[in-house]
């Protein structure tokens, strides 16, 4: 259903650029824009390549390669032959292919539109967000969400604690199967204060003590490796809880109807943005400065409940595009839904994620 | 011909006088005056060249897509030139070290401008990544010293400078990693796809328990592979039975059956079992309606073992009857029927005469299925859960998600290993002669 909107979408902006490629061929071009697929690529096209191809002609061909976009970059760059324009990627993976000079560095307040107020883009993007050869999109987030149905009305879980009840709140999980935020809902769920959580995995106290909570609920776990997957358990009601990315179970409960309520309890957040790969900026520069600007990051947050990454977008978002309701309490920087959340340390991550990932697998394995 | 100048003459020998068949040779010639044997190997050496030519593109395109990216993956799987080629002064310097206490002041200098060009160039990822895999937390210390060292000029203590940027420059630990990285060659892959390490000492020990994963994915994936192996046997010898010796019309239509599921989609193939097997699935709605067991018993048969081996069984199905059949087709049923006239059994014919000519078809479809199997790497993926996956899973992990390529060759190499030791052992056993692929 969702799958062949998209297709639906990318057919009529395709025939879209058609039919003005027909009057502006001149210097229209085709960008090929990697990103993650499904209800996030739909947000992007409609607010970001949709206007853009309107207004110039280019072609736009989505890739969904995110989930492997690093090693995309790395392939094509040792093969000579670098087919992405402009590739969508978290920001731990942009510090990587930016050091090993995969993409191209970018100078923000150069490239980037000033705010409307003429605020610079080092100014308006959120603190800390901009990094040598990244710019970010949006600020999302990794929540555990659950089935309402699966809990009687007045026993409704409401805090990461919850999710490691098996005796109150019994039945199957599903969590992302990699180390990340599940050691970190591990400590908290195990009484670790949000901001003390990263101190405490550098530790090999802390690690054994993540992992023997995870040992708690381990056999009631179905482990995902795709974002879309963690919605569609909750659907069939092969699950009670499931950790996913907040705009899937926003899309899944608001577009389709589905009965999920979103923890906002111990929330993980972090950024997703743009990188250029190397010897691209030229090509992909314009369209860069336009998909960046306060009114398109604003656009976005009409078809998904990400956060823009400008603070000037965030007075600008108002209601869904379809159903109209208000979008800011869905948000994960919303007021509410904000005050346990945590940082994903990219640099801790950057560290351990090759040990962490082992022993998380060996762990899973046993 | 050979002119027989020695040696004992037959006593039929035709009474020739030697000297006269050294006068006069008798040299058969080809019409147009060319010697026969000339024209002869002439002939031969046209029509290799001909096969040779006709085989060529298959050539080419064997040594291009199979014999290269193997020989790629075993160079790679070894290959270790970050740390020499970003770190050339670094190890060059680092050559004489002892490794008792801290490595000289000449060694920090040579890291200070070795990372300060590489910081600059914006290469200096690539070594970071790589002393990552060796010593966590070597990323943030080459990365942050990149940071620092970039627009600095050389200073005159290089020792305190580095050490000041971040106190881990001053444990031996790095520097002994960074001395046994230096060769363009490395063993380290293999231990790492061995669950083995090296220790502070330079010694290879085995990993503690809690890291330990892959040679128990490599036992799990040789025994899964057997026993799917196995299964498609006990299920495809009586259905390539009945298709070799039913009636045309029927057997006809069998084998339909057999190849219908067989031109389908893998995925499709694949998460139709999904469909049957989860806990939500028909199966289990199935078997709760009709009372056997109870809502809340639901049985988990996919995302395990269990999935995997129902999954891969199916799908290998047709590799096992086909080359069954074909086998069995050739058996004329005149021999049983001979065996059973003399007295045998049931049983015993088939037993004695029949099972024994099918040997062959068993050796065929046994290999084929075993060695697909063995490298099946989508359906243990979709539906083995935790405990069905296969070591194919974490090749392709990583590759795809840890980008540790080297890991990935290294496991790739001796899976590869052990697929050419267990055919060898079983061209000891069978013959690869006596298999019969249809």
């Amino acid at each position: 259903m969702k799958k062949s909107t998209l297709l639906k979408t990318v057919a009529a902006g395709a025939v879209t650029a058609v039919a003005f490629g027909a009057t502006t061929a001149a210097n229209a071009e085709t960008l090929n824009i990697v990103s993650w697929g499904g209800a996030y690529t739909m947000s992007q096209q409609k607010a970001y390549h949709e206007p853009w191809m309107e207004k110039t002609g280019d072609e736009i061909i989505n890739i969904d390669k995110s989930g492997n976009a690093l090693a995309g970059l790395r392939a094509q760059t040792m093969a000579g032959n670098v087919t992405w324009d402009l590739v969508d990627m978290l920001p731990a993976d942009a510090l990587v292919a930016c050091s090993e000079g995969l993409i191209e560095p970018i100078n923000h307040d150069e490239m980037l539109a000033d705010a409307p107020d003429g605020t610079p883009p080092s100014e308006d993007f959120i603190e800390g967000s901009l990094t040598e050869c990244f710019v970010p999109q949006i600020v999302y987030s990794n929540i555990v969400a659950f089935n309402t149905e699966m809990f009687p009305e007045d026993k409704q879980p409401d805090s990461i604690d919850d999710v490691f009840n098996l005796e109150d709140y019994p039945g199957k999980r599903t969590l992302m199967k990699k180390p990340i935020n599940n050691m970190e809902w591990a400590l908290m769920a195990d009484g670790v204060p949000a901001d003390e959580v990263y101190d405490m995995l550098e530790t090999e106290e802390g690690v054994a003590r993540a992992f023997a909570k995870l040992d708690t609920i381990k056999d009631e776990v179905i482990w995902w490796e795709e974002g879309a997957q963690p919605p569609q358990l909750l659907a069939d009601k092969e699950v009670a809880f499931g950790s996913a990315y907040n705009g899937r179970i926003f899309n899944a409960a608001v577009n389709e109807g589905q009965p999920f309520e979103i923890i906002w309890d111990g929330q993980v957040f972090e950024l997703d943005g743009w990188v250029v790969p190397a010897g691209k900026l030229d090509k992909v520069k314009d369209y860069l400065h336009f998909a960046t600007d306060t009114q398109r990051l604003a656009d976005q947050a009409k078809y998904i409940s990400y956060g823009p990454a400008r603070n000037s977008s965030a007075k600008l978002v108002s209601t869904h595009a379809e159903t109209g309701i208000e979008m800011k309490p869905h948000m994960p920087t919303y007021g509410p839904n904000f005050e346990n959340a945590l940082p994903k340390n990219d640099a801790f991550w950057a560290d351990n994620i090759d040990e962490l990932t082992e022993r998380f697998n060996a762990w899973l394995a046993q | 011909m050979s002119t027989i100048s020695s040696g004992p003459r037959p006593a039929d020998y035709p009474n020739r006088r030697p000297e006269e068949a050294v006068a006069e040779p008798t040299v058969m010639t080809t019409a147009d005056g060319t010697p026969l044997k000339v024209s002869l190997s002439r002939k031969l050496r046209r029509s290799k060249i001909k096969a040779m030519l006709l085989v060529a593109p298959l050539f080419v395109f064997l040594v291009v897509s199979f014999v290269m990216p193997i020989f790629d993956m075993l160079s790679r799987s070894v290959d270790n030139p970050e740390v020499p080629t970003e770190l050339s002064r670094t190890v060059a310097a680092i050559e004489g070290w002892d490794g008792e206490g801290l490595p000289p002041e000449t060694v920090f200098a040579a890291a200070f401008q070795d990372i300060k060009e590489g910081a600059q160039n914006r290469s200096i990822g690539r070594v970071a990544t790589r002393l990552n895999y060796e010593e966590s937390g070597a990323r943030s210390l080459i990365m942050k010293t990149a940071r620092n060292v970039r627009n600095a000029e050389m200073p005159a203590n290089a020792k305190a400078f580095l050490i000041d940027i971040d106190e881990d420059w001053g444990d031996p630990a790095i520097w002994h990693v960074i001395q046994r990285e230096s060769d363009p060659y490395t063993l380290s892959y293999y231990l790492a796809a061995l669950d083995m390490e090296y220790n502070a000492q330079g010694e290879i020990v085995e990993k503690p328990e809690y890291m330990q994963l892959y040679v128990d994915l490599f036992i799990r994936t040789l025994w899964m592979s057997l026993l799917i192996t196995f299964l498609t046997l006990l299920l495809g010898y009586p259905v390539a039975y009945l298709l070799a010796n039913l009636p045309m019309r029927i057997s006809n239509l069998l084998m339909i059956m057999v190849l219908l599921p067989f031109w389908t989609s893998l995925l499709v193939r694949t998460t139709t079992w999904i469909a049957i097997l989860q806990s939500q699935g028909v199966l289990n709605d199935m078997m709760v309606a009709v009372g056997l067991i109870s809502d809340d018993g639901r049985l988990q048969m996919i995302h395990n073992q269990t999935g995997t081996i129902i999954a891969m069984t199916h799908i290998l199905l047709p590799f096992m009857i086909l080359p069954l059949y074909s086998v069995m087709k050739t058996i004329p049923p005149s021999y049983l029927r001979a065996a059973r006239s003399m007295g045998a059994s049931q049983l015993y014919a088939f037993r004695r005469v029949y099972f024994p000519q099918t040997l062959a078809g068993i050796g065929a479809g046994g290999i084929l299925v075993f060695i697909l199997s063995i490298g099946y790497y989508i359906t243990p993926a979709l539906v083995g859960g935790q405990s069905g996956r296969f070591i194919t899973n974490f090749i392709a992990y990583h590759m795809q998600s840890s980008l540790n390529w080297g890991l990935a060759a290294a496991i790739a190499s001796i899976l590869l290993a052990a697929v050419v030791i267990l055919y060898l052992l079983y061209n000891r056993l069978v013959g690869v002669d006596n298999m019969k692929l249809g």
